[in-house]
C-alpha cells in the first residue's frame, strides 16, 4: 500500500466513523423528538400513559371554551365526534383558535381524559384543517372531504358524482 | 380581453421555451452555428413574453378585474394599491408565474453576460434552462392558470390573506425565488458539462459567479422570510424548522457546499464529480421544496395552496430533471486524476470538511422533514418531528464548521504546514479571546450558551480580519473583490452566530393578563398599558393597545408601542400585529392576545411581551453574507476570458503523469 | 459505475416515498362520505321562517339542497351570494338548516343579508347535524327525490363546484319536479 493510499484509507475510515456517529446521533435525536398525533378516540382506545408527550388533534367542541378571568388559564374540549378530551392551556391562544375549528394541542395527559397543553396551534388559513385532524375526523366517521388551499375555496371531488 | 391576451402570451412563451430547449441543443450536436446562435434571441423572447404576461396580471390586479378568478380570490376593492401588486404573487398561480418570470430573468442574464463562454457550451446551458422554463410554463398553463375567468363576475374579491399584507412580503418572494430558481443555472452548467463529455473543469469557473449570486439571493430570501415570520406571525420566533422553511433551507445548505466545492474544483480540478453532483442536487432540492410546499403531502404551519394533482406534476418534473441528470451523471461522469495528492493539512481538506458537514446537515434536515411522510407510508402512525431534533443536530454539525472557517482560508493549497496552521490558530485564538473579553463586557451575554456563542462569533470575526490583514501585507495591488467578499461573508457568519446565541440564551418571553392602567416589568423594562382603543384601517378594524415603555426605575419613556389586533373586512380573519421597538442590542416586542373580559372587551387583554437581545444581528449577519457573496460574484476574474485554458491543460497532463 | 448509480437509486427511493405521500394526500380526498348514495337521516325540526315543523318525509318527491348555515359562521356570509343565486335560478329548492344558532341572531342575519331559502329548519342542539356528519358550517347536501344523499360539499359552495359538479348531477337525476309515480 502506497503512503497515499494508506492516508486515503485512513481518511475514508475516519469519514466512515464520523458518518456512522452522526447517523447514530441523528437517529437518537429523532427518536427523542418524535411527537405522535392522537385523536381523542385514540387517547381513549390506546391507553396512553399520562406524562407521555403527544399532539392531540380534533375540533374545539362548541360551548366548551372557558377562560379564567383572573389568569391566562383557558380550557376547552377537543372532540372527534366520538370521544372528547378536556384540555387546559396556560397562555395566549392563537388568532385562529375558535369554537368548532380544528386545533392541535401539544402536551400530555394528567388523567384519563384530562390533557394539559403547553402549546396550541391553529392554522394560518381559516379554511385550513391539518390533514391529521381531517384524517382523525374521518376515522371517527365525520369525513372532511375538501382540498385545502389558501388561494381557492374548498373544492369537493366525489367519485360518485360522475356515476350520479 | 387583457386576460385572454395574457393566456396567449404564456402560450407563446411556452413555444419559445420549447424552441430554446431544442434548437440550440440540436445545433450543438450538428455544429450548426446558426441554430446555436438562436439561444440568445430565444432567451430574450422567453423573458419578453413571460414579462408581458406578468405585467398583464399585475394590471388586472391594479384595475381590480374581479372577473379573473385569481384576482377575485386574492384581492379586494379595499386593498391598498401596493398590496394589490404584491397580491399578484400572493397565491399559488401568481407565485408560480413569478417563479417563471424569475427563471426567465436568469435565462436572459446567462445569455447576455456569457460572452466568454464557447458558443457550443452556451447553447447547451440555454437549452437546459429552456427545458426547465418549458416544464414550468406547462405547469402554469395546465394546473395553475392565473388567467382563468370567473363567471358570473363577483362584486368584490375575497381579499389577500392578511398575513401577506405586509411590506416584507412584497420583496420576500421575489428575492427568495431569485435564489431558488437561480439554482437552475449551476444545474444547467453541470448538465452542459456532462453533455459535452470532455470533462474540462473550465465550466466550473464560468459557473461560479452565477452560483454565488443565486446563493446570495437564496440567503437573502430566507433571511427576509425569517424576519417576516418574526414580526408578522405574532410569535416572536425567527425560525421554526417548519417543512416550508426546510424546503428553502435544504437547497441553501447544498448551495453552501456547492459554492465551496466549486472553489476547489476550479483551483485544483479535484472533486469534480462531487461538484457536479452538488449542482444537480441543489436544483433537485429546489424542485423538492416546490413539491413539498405545493402538493399537500406534508403538514406545514405555512398553509400554501396544496393540491395533489399539482404534486403529481412537480413530481414528474423532479423525476425528469433530477432523474435524467443523475442518469446522465452515472453514464458520463468519470474521474479526473487529481493534479497531485491532497495533503492532509491542505485547503482541499478544509473545503472537503465544509462539504461533508453541510451535506450531513442537508441529510439531517431532509430526514427530519420527510420522516413524517415515511412513518405515514409505513403506517407507524401520524408523527411530527419536533424542532429540538433539528436544533440539536444542526448546532452539533455547525460547531466544527465554525471552528474551521477561520482556518480554511489560512491553509495553503496542496500541502499546508501543520505547525504554521497551529501558530496562526494560536495567534487568532489569542486575538479572539481579547475580542471575547471586550464583547463580553459590552454585550453581557447571559448564560453559558450566550458566552459560547459570543466566543464563536469573536473567533469568526477575528479570522476574517486576520485573513484580510495577512493578504494586505503580502499582496501588491490591494485586495481582490472575492477576498473581501469571502472575509465579509465569514464575518457575517460571526455576527449571525452572536445574534442567535444571544437571543436563544437571553430572551425573556412573558404572557400576561393586563388591564388598562397596569404596569408590567419584563426584563429591564416597565410596560405601562395606558389605553386601548378601536381604529379603522383601510380594509380592517383593529383594537389597538397603547403601551409606554420605560427602563425600570426611570420615568423616561423610551418608546410608545401600539400593538393591534385586526379583523379584516372580507372573510373576517383575525390577525395580530405586534409592536416592535427595534434596537441594535435588543428588540422589545409587544403583542395583544385576546380580550379576556367579555363584559368589558377593551379593558382587559392577554398580552405577550418579549425582550429579544441582539435579534437584529441574525439578519445583520445574513445581510453581510449576501453582500459578501455578491461582491465575490462581481470579481473581475470571473468576467475575463478564461486566461488559463492552456495553463489548465498543461497542468492536467503534468498532473496525470506525476500521479500515474 | 455502480458507485455512480447510487445517487440515482437514492433518488428513485425518494421518488417512491414522495409518490406514496402524494397518494396519501389524495386518499384523504377520495374517501367518500358514508352518507353518499345512502338515504339521508330522518329529521323533523321546527321551522325558523314559519310556524310548524318540516321533516324528511315532507321533502320526499323532490330533489333539494340542504344548506347548513349559522350566523356565527363567516364562511356562510361568503357563501350567501352563491346560495341566493342558486335559489333564484329555480333549479331546485334550497332548505336552510340553521345549525347551533340563537334564533335572534339568525333572524338578524337573514334580515341583513336576505333570505334565499324556501324553508329554514332549526337544529338548536346540533343533533341532526351529528346525524348528517356535519363538522362545521357551511355544508351543503344534495338530496334527491327518494331522500338519498347524492352529493356533499364541505365548506363554501362556489360557482365552479355548483356548475361543474352539482348541476350535471342534478340534471342526471330523474325529473325532479314530477312526484315519483307510486307503484
Amino acid at each position: 500500500m502506497t503512503p497515499t493510499r494508506k492516508r486515503r484509507l485512513y481518511l475514508f475510515l475516519s469519514l466512515f466513523a464520523g458518518v456512522s456517529l452522526a447517523v447514530a446521533i441523528a437517529m437518537y435525536a429523532l427518536q427523542d423528538n418524535l411527537l405522535y398525533f392522537q385523536s381523542p378516540s385514540d387517547v381513549v382506545s390506546k391507553q396512553i400513559a399520562s406524562g407521555e408527550k403527544f399532539r392531540l388533534g380534533g375540533l374545539v367542541q362548541r360551548g366548551t371554551v372557558k377562560r379564567d378571568p383572573q389568569t391566562l388559564l383557558a380550557s376547552f374540549d377537543v372532540t372527534d365526534g366520538k370521544q372528547t378530551i378536556h384540555v387546559e392551556y396556560q397562555g395566549i391562544l392563537p388568532d385562529l383558535f375558535a369554537e368548532g375549528q380544528g386545533v392541535i394541542a401539544h402536551g400530555r395527559l394528567t388523567s384519563d381524559d384530562h390533557f394539559v397543553a403547553d402549546d396550541v396551534l391553529a392554522k394560518h388559513d381559516e379554511t385550513y384543517m391539518a390533514p391529521e385532524v381531517a384524517d382523525a375526523l374521518e376515522r371517527a366517521g365525520h369525513p372532511v372531504k375538501k382540498k385545502i388551499s389558501d388561494s381557492e375555496p374548498p373544492v369537493t371531488t366525489t367519485p360518485d358524482s360522475s356515476a350520479g | 380581453m387583457l386576460a385572454e391576451l395574457g393566456q396567449v402570451t404564456l402560450v407563446l412563451a411556452l413555444l419559445l421555451a420549447l424552441l430554446l430547449a431544442i434548437l440550440p441543443l440540436w445545433g450543438s450536436y450538428n455544429n450548426n452555428q446558426q441554430l446555436q446562435l438562436l439561444s440568445r434571441p430565444l432567451s430574450y423572447g422567453v423573458l419578453g413574453f413571460i414579462g408581458l404576461a406578468f405585467v398583464l396580471l399585475t394590471s388586472a390586479f391594479i384595475s381590480q378585474d374581479f372577473s379573473l378568478q385569481y384576482v377575485a380570490q386574492n384581492s379586494n376593492s379595499l386593498l391598498p394599491v401596493h398590496y394589490r401588486i404584491s397580491a399578484v404573487w400572493g397565491g399559488h398561480e401568481g407565485s408560480l408565474l413569478l417563479w417563471c418570470l424569475v427563471l426567465a430573468f436568469w435565462i436572459a442574464a446567462v445569455a447576455r453576460f456569457s460572452n466568454a463562454l464557447p458558443l457550443q457550451f452556451l447553447a447547451r446551458v440555454s437549452a437546459v434552462l429552456g427545458m426547465v422554463a418549458a416544464a414550468f410554463l406547462l405547469f402554469v398553463l395546465f394546473t395553475s392558470n392565473p388567467f382563468g375567468r370567473l363567471l358570473p363576475m363577483p362584486v368584490d374579491g375575497a381579499d389577500l390573506n392578511p398575513l401577506l399584507q405586509d411590506p416584507g412580503l412584497i420583496i420576500h418572494p421575489p428575492i427568495l425565488y431569485m435564489g431558488y430558481v437561480g439554482m437552475a443555472v449551476p444545474f444547467a452548467f453541470a448538465i452542459a458539462a456532462l453533455l459535452g463529455g470532455r470533462m474540462e473543469t473550465t465550466w466550473v469557473r464560468w459557473c461560479r459567479p452565477w452560483t454565488l449570486s443565486a446563493w446570495a439571493f437564496l440567503t437573502g430570501g430566507i433571511a427576509l422570510g425569517s424576519w417576516w415570520a418574526y414580526y408578522e406571525l405574532g410569535w416572536g420566533g425567527w425560525w421554526f424548522w417548519d417543512p416550508v422553511e426546510n424546503a428553502s433551507f435544504m437547497p441553501w445548505l447544498i448551495g453552501t457546499a456547492l459554492v465551496h466545492s466549486l472553489a476547489v474544483t476550479e483551483k485544483r480540478k479535484v472533486f469534480q464529480n462531487w461538484t457536479l453532483l452538488l449542482a444537480i442536487t441543489a436544483f433537485s432540492l429546489s424542485l423538492l421544496g416546490t413539491f413539498l410546499v405545493r402538493s399537500g403531502a406534508l403538514t406545514s404551519v405555512h398553509a400554501f395552496a396544496s393540491d395533489p394533482t399539482r404534486g403529481i406534476f412537480v413530481l414528474a418534473m423532479l423525476g425528469f430533471f433530477c432523474g435524467g441528470a443523475l442518469t446522465l451523471f452515472a453514464l458520463r461522469a468519470h474521474t479526473l486524476k487529481p493534479e497531485s495528492a491532497i495533503g492532509l493539512y491542505s485547503r482541499e481538506t478544509m473545503l472537503l470538511l465544509n462539504n461533508v458537514f453541510f451535506a450531513a446537515a442537508t441529510g439531517m434536515v431532509l430526514l427530519g422533514t420527510l420522516y413524517p411522510l415515511l412513518a405515514d407510508a409505513l403506517d407507524l402512525g401520524k408523527i411530527s418531528v419536533g424542532p429540538p431534533y433539528f436544533g440539536l443536530l444542526f448546532t452539533l454539525l455547525m460547531v466544527p464548521v465554525v471552528l474551521l472557517i477561520p482556518l480554511g482560508p489560512m491553509t495553503r493549497w496542496r500541502q499546508g504546514d501543520w505547525s504554521e496552521i497551529k501558530a496562526q490558530a494560536r495567534n487568532m485564538a489569542l486575538a479572539a479571546a481579547g475580542l471575547l473579553l471586550l464583547l463580553g463586557l459590552l454585550l453581557n451575554p447571559g448564560g453559558v450558551r450566550g458566552w459560547f456563542g459570543v466566543a464563536a462569533g469573536a473567533w469568526l470575526m477575528v479570522g476574517s480580519g486576520w485573513y484580510l490583514l495577512q493578504h494586505v501585507r503580502r499582496q501588491i495591488g490591494g485586495l481582490r473583490r472575492w477576498q473581501i467578499g469571502m472575509a465579509m461573508a465569514h464575518f457575517g457568519v460571526g455576527v449571525f452566530v452572536i445574534g442567535v446565541s444571544m437571543v436563544e440564551s437571553g430572551q425573556i418571553q412573558k404572557d400576561l393578563r393586563m388591564q388598562v392602567g397596569d404596569t408590567a416589568t419584563v426584563g429591564q423594562h416597565d410596560y405601562h398599558f395606558i389605553a386601548s382603543r378601536n381604529v379603522q384601517g383601510p380594509n380592517y378594524l383593529a383594537a389597538r393597545g397603547v403601551f409606554e415603555v420605560s427602563r425600570s426605575g426611570s420615568d423616561d419613556i423610551i418608546a410608545v408601542m401600539q400593538p393591534e389586533k385586526r379583523r379584516y373586512a372580507a372573510g373576517g380573519s383575525i390577525m395580530t400585529d405586534a409592536a416592535i421597538d427595534p434596537g441594535l442590542t435588543r428588540d422589545l416586542y409587544v403583542a395583544l392576545g385576546e380580550p379576556l373580559d367579555d363584559a368589558n372587551p377593551a379593558q382587559i387583554w392577554s398580552v405577550r411581551i418579549y425582550t429579544k437581545p441582539f435579534v437584529r444581528w441574525i439578519w445583520g449577519g445574513a445581510i453581510l453574507i449576501v453582500l459578501g457573496a455578491l461582491l465575490a460574484a462581481s470579481d473581475r476574474r470571473y468576467r475575463k476570458e478564461s486566461v488559463s485554458v492552456e495553463q489548465l491543460a498543461r497542468g492536467r497532463s503534468a498532473g496525470a503523469t506525476s500521479s500515474a | 459505475m455502480l458507485k455512480r448509480l447510487l445517487p440515482v437509486m437514492v433518488f428513485l427511493a425518494l421518488c417512491v416515498l414522495l409518490f406514496a405521500g402524494l397518494r396519501m394526500a389524495d386518499d384523504k380526498d377520495l374517501i367518500p362520505s358514508p352518507l353518499i348514495n345512502k338515504p339521508a337521516p330522518a329529521y323533523n325540526l321546527p321551522r325558523l321562517d314559519a310556524d310548524g315543523m318540516l321533516g324528511h318525509a315532507d321533502m320526499l318527491g323532490q330533489a333539494y339542497l340542504l344548506n347548513v348555515w349559522a350566523s356565527w359562521c363567516p364562511g356562510c356570509r361568503v357563501e350567501h351570494e352563491q346560495i341566493t343565486r342558486i335559489a333564484d335560478s329555480g333549479v331546485l329548492p334550497v332548505i336552510g338548516l340553521n345549525y347551533k344558532d340563537a334564533e335572534a341572531d339568525a333572524q338578524r342575519w337573514l334580515n341583513h343579508f336576505g333570505n334565499p331559502y324556501s324553508a329554514i329548519i332549526v337544529d338548536l342542539n346540533g343533533k341532526t347535524g351529528i346525524d348528517f356528519g356535519v363538522y362545521g358550517a357551511p355544508e351543503t347536501f344534495l338530496i334527491d327525490a327518494d331522500g338519498v344523499v347524492r352529493y356533499k360539499q364541505v365548506g363554501i359552495l362556489d360557482q365552479r363546484t355548483w356548475e361543474t359538479e352539482m348541476l350535471p348531477l342534478i340534471q342526471s337525476l330523474p325529473d325532479q319536479r314530477q312526484p315519483q309515480p307510486a307503484l
